[in-house]
C-alpha cells in the first residue's frame, strides 16, 4: 500500500505487526479521543519501609525478573557520555536473556557496543527517535533481526500510550535521587539537566530502576521523577563518562556559512509576521541551527521585542536570553549542555517539562501546538519540502528524528536551514532519500544560495519579497546547485526493509533499505 | 570588500553568498610562490563558472616586477572581471606600463569596449608620496585604497590597534580619491575574533572619508555593513531632504529649511549619499516628488 507521499508501505512486518501508512501531518491524529488501546498505569506494591536499595544494578535487574523477549527501555539524557545503557545490556546478556526489544528514546556514539549483541541475537527489536555511529552502520546493512522503528520524541509517547512499546524493564540514570528513587538531573556531580524524557518511562514502565552516582538524603529536592513509581534504587561509582555528560555550554559556530545561512534565516522570522511580543521559539543545538539564535537575540533587543516562551532542546545562550529578559520562560525537555541545569534548578522561569507535555500528539496540551517559530536542520530536503535527518549520503542510518516532525507539524513558522551543498553534494533532491518531515509542515527552507518558500504559503512569499529576502524557486535552486556539483549517483540498496520511519501519529512514512556498499 | 586567496576552490565557489558587495580574488599576497600558477588557472576558471550574484568580482594579480604580473594579466583580462587590482603601485609610471598591456591584451582579444575598471593599490611610502598624481593617471581607474600591512613593514613601523602609523597615509589617500571622483577602500583588519575592534576602526574610516574596507573573514560582513549602513532615521531625513529639494527647485528656490534649518547643496549631497548607501532610487523620489 502507498502512503500519502508516494511511499510503498508493507502492510505487515514479521515482529512487528500491521503497519498503518501515513495519511498527512493531521489527518490521523482525531480530537478529543483516540480510538486506540490506552495502556494503564502498571499496579505495583511495597509492603512498608522495606528499602528499595539494592547493591548493584545486577541485583536491581534480577529482582525485576527478566524474560525473553522483554523490552528494555533507557533516557539518553546522558548524550555521548551514557554509561547505563550498555551495562544493563551487558548484565541482560549475562543472564542469558534474548530477544530484547531495546527502547531507548535515542542512541548516540556512546551505543557502539550494542553492534554486538544484534548480531547474536540478543538484542532483536529497536524503538528509538536517533540512531548513529557504529550501530547506525550495523543496522543499515541488516544486523538487527527486525526493522528498527525510528519515532519522533512525541510519538515515543504515543507509542507508550497506545501499547506499540510496552516497557517491562526501564533503567533510569539520575545525577541525584534518594532511597525511594525521587530522582532528579538537575543537580549533582554530573548534573544533565532536564529528566524529560526519563519522566515517561517512570510513569508507564512495569520496573523501574534508578541508578544514581549521587544518593542524596531522603528526599531529593527538587526531583523530576517521583518515587511511587520507583521499584530500585542503585548507587554506582560513575553513571558515564561526566566530561561528555556535562561537556560545558554550547557555543555558537565560527563557521562563515552557517552563520550566513543563520543571518538569513532570522531576517525571514523577523519579516514573517511573527516576530512581535509574545512570540514562542524553538532551535536546534547544532551549526547553523543555533546561529539563528544569535541573530534572533540582536534583532530582538534592536526592536525590542520580548518574546513568551522558549522550548525544546535548551542550550546555555537559550538560558541567556532568559536571563537578559528575552524571554518570559523556558519549558525544557533536554537540556544540551551542563551550564543548564543550574538554571534548572534555580529559575522558577526555567519549567521541566515531560516528553508527553512536549510533543505527545494525542494529549491536549502538547507545547508544540503553541510553537510560533522553529527552526531545524536537515541532511537532505527536496523539491516537496521533505525533510531528511535521518540517512545519509550512502543511504545509511546516522541522524535522529527527535522532535523535528513534532515541533514542524505545530509550529506556525517551520524553518530549515541548511547549506545548498556540503562538499560535493547537493542536499536540495528530487525526492530525499528517507522522509522524516514531511514538507506539508515545513514553511521555509534557508540556504545560502536563496530562501525557499513552499507555495502553499503564497502570502509568506511576498512578505519575504517585499523585504529584499532573495526568494528562489526550489526547483531553480536545485538546478543551480546541481551545475556546480553534478547529480550524485544513484545508492546501492538491497531490498530488505532494515528500518521504518513511524510519524508522530503512529503511521509509517517511509520505509529504509539495507546498504549494499557502505564506505 | 572581502579578500579571498586565489587558491582556495572552496571559498571562491562561496564567494557570492556572504552577503559583501565585492569580492576579491587574490593572486598575490595570499598565495604561496609554489601556488601562484594553481591559484592563476583557479581564478580563471572560476571566473567563467562560478555565479557571484550581484557580488563584484575584483582580482588582484601580481606586481608587474615579479615573474607572475604580466602571466596573471594574460590570463584574467579577457575575462574581464569587474576590476582588477594593480599592487604596489608606487608611481605614474607603473600605472601607464601596467595600463599599456591591459590595452594590449584586452586589443587582442578583440574586447572593443572594456568594462573592467582598474583599482590601484597604495602599500609603500613612495606610493603614498605619489598618490595624487596615481590617482589621476588613467580615466579607467574607479578606486583606491591603501594596504596596511605592506606599508606599515615598508615603513619598518608595526601596525597598531590605533592606526597611528598610517594616519597620516589613510587621511592623503582618501584626499587623493576624492579629488578624483574615486572610491576609497580602506585596509583589512586582522583580528577576526574582535569585533569590536573592528566596529571602533571602520567607525574611524568612514568619519574620515572611507567608502568601504577589505576584510579577510566572511563573519567581518555584517560589523561593516552595519558601521557603514545608515540608519532608518538617516534615511527618513535623506529622503525628506531631497523630496523637498527636487520641489524646491522646480520653484527656482535653492536654498530652504527644514524644521527651521537651513538646507543648501552640500546638505543636499550628504541627503543623496545617504539614499544611495540606502540602495533608494533617487529617480522613483524625483517622480514622487514632482
Amino acid at each position: 500500500m502507498k502512503n500519502a507521499i508516494g511511499v510503498e508501505i508493507p502492510e505487515y512486518i514479521e515482529g512487528l505487526g500491521k503497519l498503518e501508512p501515513f495519511q498527512g501531518v493531521w489527518n490521523s491524529i482525531i480530537e478529543d479521543e483516540v480510538p486506540v488501546t490506552n495502556i494503564s498505569r502498571t499496579l505495583k506494591a511495597k509492603k512498608p519501609h522495606v528499602s528499595k536499595l539494592c547493591k548493584n544494578l545486577e541485583e536491581a535487574i534480577k529482582r525485576c525478573k527478566p524474560f525473553d523477549g522483554m523490552t528494555v527501555t533507557c533516557h539518553h539524557h546522558l548524550r555521548g557520555g551514557d554509561g547505563v545503557l550498555m551495562q544493563t545490556i551487558k548484565i541482560l546478556d549475562e543472564m542469558g536473556i534474548k530477544d530484547i526489544t531495546l527502547a531507548s528514546s535515542s542512541l548516540t556514539s556512546a551505543h557502539d557496543g550494542l553492534v554486538p549483541y544484534l548480531e547474536k541475537g540478543m538484542i532483536t527489536r529497536i524503538f528509538t527517535s536517533g540512531i548513529r555511529g557504529a550501530l547506525g552502520d550495523a543496522i543499515s546493512v541488516g544486523k538487527l533481526k527486525y526493522p528498527a522503528i525510528i519515532h519522533s520524541h512525541g510519538g515515543r509517547v504515543r507509542d507508550f500510550l497506545t501499547g506499540r512499546i510496552k516497557p517491562d524493564l526501564s533503567v533510569l540514570a539520575a545525577s541525584a535521587a534518594d532511597e525511594e528513587g525521587n530522582a532528579t538531573g538537575a543537580h549533582g556531580p554530573s548534573a544533565f539537566g532536564s529528566m524529560g524524557y526519563a519522566d515517561i518511562d517512570a510513569r508507564y514502565s512495569r520496573n523501574v530502576i534508578i541508578v544514581t552516582d549521587n544518593l542524596v538524603e531522603y528526599p531529593c529536592v527538587p526531583c523530576t521523577v517521583r518515587q511511587h513509581f520507583i521499584d530500585y534504587v542503585v548507587k554506582v561509582d560513575s553513571i558515564g563518562d561526566a566530561t561528555k555528560i556535562a561537556s560545558g555550554t554550547t557555543r555558537i559556530t565560527n563557521s562563515p556559512m552557517d552563520l550566513r545561512i543563520a543571518r538569513i534565516a532570522a531576517t525571514v522570522i523577523e519579516h514573517s509576521g511573527l516576530f512581535k511580543n509574545g512570540m514562542s521559539f524553538q532551535v536546534g543545538a547544532g551549526g547553523a541551527s543555533l546561529a539563528v539564535a544569535k541573530f534572533l537575540r540582536e534583532d530582538m533587543k534592536r526592536k525590542n521585542i520580548i518574546g513568551s516562551f522558549m522550548i525544546g532542546g535548551v542550550t546555555s545562550y537559550g538560558v541567556d536570553m532568559l536571563n537578559e529578559g528575552l524571554f518570559h520562560s523556558i519549558f525544557d525537555v533536554q537540556s544540551f549542555d551542563a551550564a543548564v541545569s543550574t538554571s534548572v534548578l534555580n529559575n522558577p522561569n526555567h519549567i521541566e517539562i515531560s516528553c508527553d507535555q512536549y510533543a505527545n500528539p494525542n494529549n491536549c496540551g502538547s507545547m508544540t501546538n503553541k510553537l510560533d517559530v522553529v527552526v531545524l536542520g536537515a541532511l537532505e530536503v527536496d523539491v516537496d519540502f521533505n525533510v531528511n535527518v535521518i540517512t545519509g549520503s550512502s543511504g545509511e542510518i546516522r541522524g535522529a528524528s527527535g522532535g523535528h516532525s513534532d515541533t514542524a507539524s505545530g509550529a506556525n513558522l517551520t524553518v530549515v536551514v541548511c547549506p545548498a551543498f556540503r562538499g560535493r553534494l547537493p542536499i536540495v533532491k528530487d525526492r530525499v532519500h528517507t522522509v522524516v518531515t514531511p514538507g506539508e509542515s515545513v514553511d521555509v527552507i534557508v540556504t545560502e544560495r536563496g530562501v525557499c518558500v513552499n507555495p502553499s504559503k503564497p502570502n509568506l512569499a511576498a512578505k519575504l519579497k517585499e523585504a529584499g529576502v532573495q526568494v528562489v524557486d526550489i526547483h531553480d535552486l536545485k538546478v543551480e546547485v546541481e551545475k556546480m556539483t553534478g547529480v550524485p549517483a544513484e545508492k546501492q540498496l538491497g531490498d530488505q526493509i532494515v528500518a521504518l520511519v513511524e510519524y508522530r501519529d503512529g503511521t509509517i512514512i517511509d520505509v529504509i533499505y539495507n546498504v549494499k556498499n557502505l564506505s | 570588500m572581502l579578500y579571498i586567496p586565489g587558491n582556495n576552490p572552496a571559498m571562491i565557489q562561496q564567494a557570492g553568498v556572504y552577503g559583501c558587495d565585492a569580492v576579491l580574488l587574490d593572486l598575490e599576497d595570499a598565495v604561496a610562490l609554489n601556488q601562484k600558477d594553481a591559484a592563476r588557472i583557479l581564478v580563471r576558471n572560476m571566473l567563467k563558472t562560478v555565479n557571484f550574484y550581484d557580488t563584484e568580482v575584483c582580482v588582484r594579480v601580481n606586481n608587474f616586477h615579479t615573474p607572475f604580473g604580466l602571466t596573471d594579466l594574460e590570463e584574467i583580462v579577457p575575462l574581464q572581471p569587474d576590476n582588477i587590482r594593480f599592487p604596489k603601485t608606487e608611481t605614474v609610471a607603473d600605472v601607464k606600463e601596467f595600463m599599456k598591456e591591459v590595452r594590449r591584451i584586452e586589443k587582442e582579444h578583440g574586447i572593443k569596449n572594456p568594462t573592467m575598471t582598474i583599482h590601484v593599490m597604495i602599500e609603500t611610502a613612495k606610493g603614498v608620496a605619489n598618490v595624487y598624481d596615481i590617482a589621476a593617471a588613467d580615466p579607467r581607474i574607479d578606486a583606491i585604497t591603501i594596504g596596511g600591512q605592506d606599508l606599515t613593514a615598508d615603513m619598518g613601523i608595526i601596525k597598531t590597534p590605533d592606526g597611528v602609523g598610517i594616519d597620516y597615509a589613510r587621511k592623503r589617500i582618501v584626499m587623493a580619491g576624492k579629488a578624483n571622483d574615486l572610491d576609497v577602500l580602506d585596509t583589512i583588519f586582522a583580528d577576526v575574533n574582535d569585533d569590536e575592534g573592528l566596529r571602533k576602526e571602520t567607525e574611524y574610516i568612514k568619519k574620515i572619508g572611507f567608502a568601504g574596507k577589505a576584510l579577510i573573514n566572511p563573519r567581518q560582513v555584517d560589523v561593516v555593513h552595519d558601521v557603514f549602513n545608515p540608519t532608518e532615521n538617516e534615511v527618513r531625513k535623506a529622503y525628506r531632504v531631497y523630496s523637498e529639494f527636487i520641489k524646491n527647485k522646480k520653484a527656482g528656490i535653492g536654498v530652504f529649511a527644514i524644521d527651521g534649518k537651513m538646507v543648501d547643496a552640500p546638505v543636499v549631497q550628504r541627503a543623496i549619499t545617504v539614499l544611495e548607501y540606502a540602495k533608494i532610487d533617487l529617480k522613483e523620489i524625483e517622480k514622487n516628488a514632482g
